[in-house]
């Protein structure tokens, strides 16, 4: 006890400390920035656990597709270098593992097996294989800490020609179809950015900044969680349902008022 | 009328009044003008009620908004636009939406009011095609509706364009593209409306006289004539007992008439208003201010321009180059060919039948759409043109709501545009003779009474019993179409009309387009009722 508190007294102490607090800081660092990073950080940071669960995991449920190291097959592409993100995104939205053979793997209800615990595990795994982007930071995704307005400007300047003004989606070629942006979480919403999932390109940090994404993310939940201010917003997909409900509420109301008063007189006589 | 003597104040006007300007006899006769009753003949008051509600509502709006062009920082309430670089008309249709009381609801009822009146128009314009009431004496007051309609359209496209949001400079940017792909005159006309490049400085200013003083002046005044031939006129009537091509059978219009047109009229009204409060549309806020470089998905304009925008999107990518010029024929064709067959269609509708039918009479009856099978054959054809074009103008939405994939609905658009037009042409021709037959088979043999007999050999019978004297009368209106007398093939020297190859084809589509194709058989005339005494004539059926 007293050589500790001796200890803690040397000169040098202060010195170690502030070594030891570095080193914790930039381990931290490393794991949270996103930016390619390697198997071997996965391993220095004490994820080695993860990257073997993962690992177990992955050949249960995704090695039919994705081949037993991840290579790919005929199924599925390799995966190696698509990143942390893109399992946190696939998995998370209930993507991957995928059903069946379509145009498109569709966003669907997590299977009981998904849990954050186990997305992670497989997400350390891939990460593992050939780095790529990582899962972003709570804090790069806060939409309280983004600016709507920029992020509106961006939003449309980059994402509306597929998915609609306000996220409401809109089709591709080849029964391709951007999804709309009401169900995404924000982590999710930044991690489609950093991956471009199939049809969708990818907005790397160069092209968006990690700030300008999280204005985005502001813009995109902000939006999305307006209350329409002119009423029922008729599904947000502009003059085509605006049309149908003109002819519809309003001619098909007038031709039976026309009905109805004309028909009034008979009554009377 | 009333029982007690006039005022004085009120008897000593009316007859100055009435001395001077001989109010009281025109009032008169006019307040008692006889209107026919048909629910269908309201639907024209759709359209005429819409422009008065947009004329109120419109001036409302020309109170904030600013056609500028020039670009200012957004600072209303509107937090997602907040600090944005936009143009001044943009802006002030933000203003108008958040910051002027009643605003937002004002301009949903312009544009609600917008789609009443053109969707108002439409109905109204095929009531008169499919009852003909179009013909002689009528062709002109037609014309009138076809010029309506189309100063319509550019109402609404000059409108749509004012709050310069992306969606609205989407629609811009193609009547631009259309502008400027006219062979010869293409770059000038562009730059005419532009005032220079697309989209400069003027475009806004030019479209806000064209949109509130202009066109509506011009609409104002053709909407007038229309009222007024038509008064003059008189209204056409559905066949009935005691209706004849020289009287009107129905409500004077004071009082019986001016109540319903007012009943109507706040109809129309709650209709618009209901609309405007309780559904949004044209969210401005959403789509974000006009800049060239973005394009949303799910672009569409108004209903009203959708067949253009359907034409657009299924035509080919075919452009031919003569001599170093390019004419880009995907533009060109789609802007102009649907647009004039529809509207030139309709504009020589009426001389078309009478030049066929060679049928120059007055007519004040209105035809059942049965008893004209062709026409009503043709108006159905055109209806599915115009639907399936309207239709592939929202193809991209049909394909991401029912997952269909969106080259099968370009190509699904390209065929039935043709096909669709004759086969409804073929099934509405079958319908019309179908439900022909049925009337006379009503006029000839009576209506299914529900009483079931049974005869004396045990037979069971249906008894039946001649229709109610209304209905008979209406179906009873039916006339032969004319057709002008073509000589009998072989024999005799055809009309001096009818002799070359084109005089030829009118005979023959006079023949086809005429003529009575299922006649009634006037049993009733030498036995006045199968009545239930007169069940053999049940049995010999
Ligand atoms: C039924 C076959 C199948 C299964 C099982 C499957 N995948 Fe996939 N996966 C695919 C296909 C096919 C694609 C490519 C989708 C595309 O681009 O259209 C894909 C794509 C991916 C991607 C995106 C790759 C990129 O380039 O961004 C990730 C990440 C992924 N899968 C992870 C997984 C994980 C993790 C599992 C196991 C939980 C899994 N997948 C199970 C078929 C499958
Ligand atoms: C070329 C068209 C295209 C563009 C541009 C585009 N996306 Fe996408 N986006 C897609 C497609 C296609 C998908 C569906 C991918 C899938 O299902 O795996 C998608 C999926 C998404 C998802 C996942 C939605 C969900 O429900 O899981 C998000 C979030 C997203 N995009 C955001 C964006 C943002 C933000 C931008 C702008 C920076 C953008 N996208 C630009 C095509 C596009
Ligand atoms: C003559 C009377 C009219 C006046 C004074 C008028 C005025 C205006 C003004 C000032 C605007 C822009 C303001 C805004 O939307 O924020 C506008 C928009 C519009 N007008 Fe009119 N208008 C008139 C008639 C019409 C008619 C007859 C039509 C339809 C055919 C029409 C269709 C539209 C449309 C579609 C818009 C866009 C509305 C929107 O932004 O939601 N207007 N009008």
């Amino acid at each position: 006890m007293n050589r500790i508190t001796a200890g803690r007294r040397h000169p040098l102490a202060r010195y170690a400390v502030l070594l030891f607090a570095l080193t914790l800081l930039g381990g931290v660092y490393t794991l949270t920035a996103p930016g390619n990073q390697s198997a071997d950080a996965a391993i220095a940071s004490g994820k080695v656990d993860d990257v073997a669960e993962g690992k177990k995991l992955f050949e249960k449920t995704c090695s039919s597709c994705h081949g037993p190291q991840a290579q790919g097959t005929e199924n599925g592409p390799t995966l190696v270098g698509v990143g942390a993100a893109a399992v946190d995104f696939q998995v998370s939205s209930g993507r991957m593992p995928a059903a069946n053979p379509g145009a498109q793997a569709p966003r669907k209800p997590l299977a009981p097996w998904v849990t954050p615990k186990r997305i992670d595990q497989l997400a350390a795994y891939v990460q593992s294989l050939g780095g790529g982007p990582t899962v972003p930071s709570k804090e790069q995704v806060d939409p309280a800490l983004g600016n709507e307005a920029k992020g509106g400007e961006l939003f449309r300047a980059n994402c509306i020609s597929c998915h609609n003004w306000v996220g409401a989606g809109g089709a591709l070629t080849e029964g391709k179809y951007a999804p709309n942006l009401n169900e995404a979480s924000p982590t999710q919403i930044y991690a489609a950015m950093v991956t471009g999932p199939q049809a969708m390109p990818v907005f790397n940090d160069s092209i968006i900044t990690p700030e300008q994404k999280r204005d985005m993310i502001a813009y995109i939940v902000g939006v999305r969680e307006q209350k329409d201010p002119g009423g029922f917003g008729l599904g947000r997909i502009g003059p085509v349902t605006e049309g149908l409900v003109a002819w519809i509420v309003g001619i098909g109301g007038m031709a039976l008022a026309a009905i109805w008063i004309t028909a009034k007189r008979r009554q009377a006589k | 009328m009333s029982t007690g003597p006039v005022p004085k104040p009120i008897a000593g006007t009316s007859s100055f009044i009435d001395d001077r300007i001989g109010a009281g006899n025109f009032l008169k006769r006019n307040l008692r003008k006889i209107f026919p009753d048909h629910w269908s003949f309201l639907l024209g008051e759709i359209a005429l009620y819409s422009f008065i509600i947009l004329l109120l509502t419109g001036t409302f709006l020309t109170f904030w908004y600013k056609p500028g062009m020039n670009h200012v920082v957004y600072d209303g309430s509107y937090e997602p636009l907040k600090g944005i670089l936009m143009s001044e008309a943009y802006a002030s249709s933000l203003n108008i939406s958040f910051d002027v009381r009643g605003g937002l609801l004002m301009r949903q009822m312009h544009h609600w009011a917008a789609l009443l009146f053109i969707a108002g128009m439409m109905v109204h314009m095929l009531r008169v095609f499919f009852t003909g009431a179009y013909r002689k004496p009528r062709e002109l007051n037609w014309i009138i509706g076809v010029l309506l309609l189309t100063l319509a359209l550019a109402e609404g496209l000059t409108g749509y364009s004012l709050p310069d949001d992306l969606l609205s400079g989407a629609g811009l940017r193609i009547t631009q593209g259309v502008a400027i792909s006219l062979p010869l005159v293409g770059t000038y006309v562009s730059f005419f409306l532009f005032g220079g490049e697309y989209p400069g400085e003027d475009v806004m200013a030019r479209f806000y006289s064209l949109h509130i003083l202009l066109i509506p002046g011009i609409l104002l005044a053709l909407i007038s004539a229309h009222m007024i031939l038509m008064w003059v006129q008189k209204h056409t009537q559905m066949p009935g007992k005691g209706r004849t091509n020289k009287n009107v059978v129905g409500a004077p219009f004071y009082p019986a008439f001016m109540a319903k047109a007012g009943a109507y009229f706040l109809f129309t009204f709650a209709v618009i208003a209901g609309l405007a409060t309780f559904a949004q549309i044209n969210p401005i806020w959403a789509f974000g201010p006009y800049t060239p470089a973005d394009i949303s998905a799910g672009s569409q304009p108004d209903f009203y321009m959708g067949f253009l925008e359907g034409s657009l999107r299924i035509m080919p990518a075919w452009e031919i180059n003569v001599l170093g010029y390019t004419l880009p024929l995907s533009v060109i064709i789609p802007a102009l060919v649907p647009m004039g067959i529809i509207m030139t269609g309709l504009a020589l509708y009426p001389f078309l039948e009478q030049w066929v039918t060679g049928d120059r009479r007055e007519h004040h009856i209105a035809d059942r759409p049965r008893n004209n099978p062709h026409r009503t054959a043709i108006g159905m054809s055109a209806i599915t043109f115009y639907g399936v074009l309207w239709l592939l103008g929202a193809n991209d939405e049909l394909s991401a709501f029912f997952h269909i994939s969106l080259y099968t609905t370009t190509w699904f658009g390209r065929i039935a545009v043709f096909l669709g037009p004759a086969l409804a042409y073929a099934i509405t021709y079958r319908m019309c003779l179908g439900l022909q037959r049925n009337d006379a088979a009503i006029l000839g043999h009576g209506v299914e009474s529900g009483v079931i007999k049974r005869l004396p050999h045990g037979e069971f019978i249906e008894v039946h019993v001649p229709p109610a004297d209304d209905i008979a009368a209406h179906m009873r209106g039916k006339e032969a179409i004319p057709t002008i007398a073509a000589a009998p093939d072989g024999e005799g020297i055809p009309p001096k009309g009818l002799r070359g190859p084109i005089g030829r084809l009118r005979a023959k589509m006079s023949e086809t387009y005429g003529g009575e194709k299922i006649p009634i058989e006037e049993h009733h005339e030498e036995h006045p009722a199968i009545s239930p005494a007169d069940d053999d004539k049940s049995l010999t059926r």
